[in-house]
């Protein structure tokens, strides 16, 4: 008699591994909605509701973009987020080389390095703006404050994965010809990493502009500030026109950059 | 002397020096703009260490609210992310133009543009107005979330499928759901696994967040411990969500090791 071998794709480790996934995943989510506390009620109105709400947005009043001077508020959107990304380029370029291994060859610098990109991503810009909000006051410095802090971790971070990405040719021939170590940067890492780096720099600006619209609420200047001042008074027609403003100007910017990005690729 | 000697090497690019000559023209007429001034800035960074002093040492009280509230944080991001996800799949499917004409596409592909098309903040904002405040609103919000991220590159991912293993399932006969089962899913499952994962660390973020508009979550008590000065619970709180988010990232990337042989 032959034996016949079962063929099996996973192994039975494997197939546990992935039921105890599904499994966790299923009562982790039966317990969410047994204990979350929503009102079941309010979630069979939802739609109802949603609909009201959208009815009186309705029509958009365009007489308030300049007589509630929404475009200042719009340009200093724009303004908060393009010099937060500058701020955070700034920032993040000394902490991406010294996350970089194949630059800094020192575990606890690296460390340190990731520690920094780590943290500034977990607060979110919202909560950034908050605490930059409570430092500098309400206003648009408080803005762009947050925008940078948040951006260095994106921007330290996928810059030193670029540096460590390089080819080690250039930089081994600047270093046998004896040259100084800020010549190695400049002429040996920078001509290898300026593409990417201005993708990182372009992609977050892209992303800033999206999130300096949102920082207002908690005071910390641009169109968030007069979204909030038309809610508070209930003027439901001039929140559909800040709504429509930032959906343009958000539209722009990633046609912008679509653009650009072809240009340089 | 031949004339590779005189040849300088690193030729000055005037085009990109006079674009950071642009570049720092720009941010002097932003700094004037946005009334950033070195005076704010001074006085900011005295309020700062003030305000560092207070933040720490982080307090231990009220720590059963805090409690309450990561645990709500965490109710709203799973299931968010479970409805998402599971609304994303069949919106992506339709979405996909290699395998549905295109009356069905382009409905799709307007649902998934809708939700991408704001921040979450804002939908925050704006079902917390229709639906009221609490989890319910931060639910859905991160469901439109989820949709906008998920469904899109799920769409992507079958657009890039090989159509061999269609070809010979539909040869064989096999009705369209079987098509789907053993020709498409197996081909975009560990994508969309890694997809998945991904969202529900982005739910998990931003569920900490959506609650300073009154979405629900850890985010409001955030921002009421902010507004009353009480410096030292925020600390905790920030902590707190520090701490959540790194294991929600530890889980994701253990979930997708998992999923990825």
């Amino acid at each position: 008699m032959t034996e016949h071998r079962h063929w099996e794709r996973f192994t039975r480790a494997q197939r546990l591994a992935r039921f105890a996934v599904y499994l966790g995943a299923a009562a982790l989510l039966v317990f969410s909605l047994k204990t979350v506390e929503v009102i079941p009620d309010f979630l069979l109105d939802a739609p109802k509701q949603v609909a009201d709400l959208l009815r009186r947005m309705w029509p958009v009043d365009f007489a308030a973009y300049h007589k509630q001077d929404i475009h200042t508020a719009l340009i200093e959107t724009l303004n908060t987020s393009t010099l937060g990304t500058i701020v955070s380029l700034f920032m993040a370029v000394p902490v991406g080389i010294m996350a970089a291994k194949n630059i800094v060859n020192a575990p606890v610098l690296n460390w340190i390095a990731k520690f920094i990109l780590v943290s500034s991503r977990t607060v979110n810009t919202l909560v950034w703006a908050i605490l930059f909000v409570a430092v500098f006051g309400p206003g648009a410095l408080a803005g762009t404050a947050a925008i940078a802090f948040r951006s260095i971790g994106f921007c330290g971070k996928l810059l030193g994965e670029a540096l460590e990405e390089i080819k080690p040719g250039p930089i081994e021939a600047l270093k046998a010809a004896g040259a100084p170590w800020t010549s190695i940067l400049i002429k040996g890492y920078w001509p290898q990493v300026a593409p990417a780096f201005w993708g990182i720099a372009l992609f977050r600006w892209d992303i800033n502009v999206r999130e300096s619209a949102v920082i207002g609420l908690v005071g910390a200047g641009g169109i968030g500030v007069s979204l909030e001042n038309a809610m508070n008074m209930f003027r439901w027609t001039q929140v559909s026109l800040v709504l429509l403003c930032i959906f343009a100007v958000v539209v722009l910017a990633e046609l912008f950059v679509t653009k650009i990005r072809e240009r340089m690729i | 002397m031949s004339a590779a000697a005189l040849r300088t090497p690193f030729q000055p690019n005037w085009w990109a020096r006079f674009g950071f000559l642009l570049l720092l023209v720009y941010c002097a007429y932003a700094v004037s703009e946005l009334s950033i001034t070195w005076e704010r800035f001074v006085t900011g960074l005295h309020t700062g260490a003030k305000f560092l002093a207070e933040l720490f040492p982080p307090s231990s009280k009220r720590l059963g609210l805090l409690f309450d509230n990561l645990v709500e944080t965490v109710q709203i991001a799973v299931i968010a992310s479970a409805v998402g996800i599971a609304l994303s799949l069949p919106l992506g499917l339709l979405s996909a133009r290699n395998l549905m004409p295109g009356w069905l596409t382009w409905p799709a592909r307007a649902v998934i543009a809708i939700s991408r098309s704001f921040h979450p903040v804002i939908f925050a904002i704006l079902f917390v107005k229709a639906v009221g405040f609490g989890p319910l609103a931060g639910i859905l919000t991160l469901v439109f979330a989820s949709i906008g991220f998920v469904g899109k590159l799920f769409a992507e991912a079958i657009e890039e499928i090989s159509l061999k293993p269609v070809e010979a399932v539909t040869a064989a006969g096999a009705p369209f759901m079987s098509v789907l089962t053993y020709a498409v899913l197996p081909q975009v499952f560990n994508r969309f696994i890694g997809f998945a994962t991904y969202q529900f660390d982005s739910n998990l973020r931003n569920s900490t967040m959506i609650g300073v508009v009154g979405a629900g979550g850890i985010g409001g008590t955030l921002f009421a411990a902010f507004q009353r000065f009480d410096y030292d619970f925020l600390c905790t709180i920030l902590l707190a969500i520090i701490g959540l988010i790194m294991v929600g990232e530890y889980l994701a990337v253990r979930i997708k090791a998992t999923f990825n042989d």
